[in-house]
């Protein structure tokens, strides 16, 4: 039983170490702003989630009691990233990308960092 | 009378429930006394953040919600593995990056963020902007030759069933 759960863990942390490595070698390889930005988003979540399933199996099988934690950070590593990468994305089309560069939107309006929304209409309702 | 009370205490039932058991699961042991220390913070947190929630999206269908989520989960083992092939094995000058332009059928903006944060965790695809009636999502796409296909995936699969969700 312990020799299964430590094969499991063991492959479990590889797998982890394995994504976590090539998220980075992506930020090194990848040649510009926008697609650095795919590396980290991906690889790494699995990366991290290898690494936490490691650690509740571990916890479980060698510690004799269920850790949570590992969900926890789980959830809001899924949360936080996308925020994340927006966030660069936007702070990198401010400094580098033109709109004309960008597809049109095909609505009435620009990209919200290139247009604004008049007073007279409100795009969402917001009450 | 009770129900105006009720929803005075308790002005965001199901965030008071989920942050209850946020709660539980960072202590890691349930015990009476943090029970009721997370009830506590279940009800001051909705109370004080209650003006950054107009509109409290309504889940209508939780089993709906708990197979997108298991979806993604999924889709994020796969677009791991996808990018990972990307990184090793394709030339920078191989990988045909381009911008796609998403239009939006979801209103709400809980449901767009929903949206924008799946297409980021999903294969070879990270949201950029929103346009600024909120009507189009810019989505930027590491490596594909049919920017139509993939737009067509992304509502197909994920929109499609927020819009179940959320409305």
């Amino acid at each position: 039983m312990s020799l299964i759960a430590e094969i499991v863990i063991s492959f479990m942390l590889i797998v982890g170490g394995i994504f976590g490595l090539l998220g980075s070698w992506g930020l090194v390889k990848l040649n510009d702003t926008m697609r650095r930005l795919h590396a980290p988003t991906k690889a790494t979540t699995l990366g991290v989630g290898g690494v936490l399933i490691a650690s509740m199996v571990y916890f479980a099988v060698f510690m004799e009691r269920v850790s949570f934690h590992e969900l926890l950070i789980t959830a809001f590593l899924l949360i936080t990233a996308p925020i994340t990468a927006n966030f660069v994305a936007k702070a990198h089309m401010h400094r580098d990308v033109k709109e004309r560069d960008l597809p049109p939107t095909g609505g009435d309006y620009g990209w919200a960092g290139y247009d604004e929304v008049g007073d007279g209409k409100q795009p969402i309702d917001t009450k | 009378m009770v129900g105006a009370i009720l929803r005075r205490v308790f002005p965001h039932p199901q965030l008071t429930g989920f942050l209850v058991i946020i709660w539980l699961l960072l202590v890691n042991t349930i015990t009476l006394g943090n029970l009721l220390l997370g009830v506590v913070l279940g009800v001051l947190i909705p109370g004080i953040t209650q003006p950054f929630w107009p509109d409290r999206p309504k889940v209508g269908k939780p089993l709906k919600a708990a197979e997108y989520i298991l979806l993604v989960l999924w889709d994020i083992c796969i677009a791991n593995i996808a990018v990972a092939k990307i990184i090793l094995f394709k030339s920078n000058a191989n990988t045909h990056s381009q911008w796609i332009a998403v239009p939006l059928e979801l209103r709400s903006p809980e449901a767009i963020t929903m949206l924008a944060g799946t297409i980021t965790m999903t294969p070879g695809t990270v949201t950029a902007m929103l346009s600024a009636d909120a009507s189009h999502l810019l989505v930027h796409c590491l490596d594909t030759d049919d920017p139509d296909a993939v737009r067509d995936e992304i509502k197909h699969r994920y929109e499609r069933r927020l819009k179940e969700i959320f409305e």
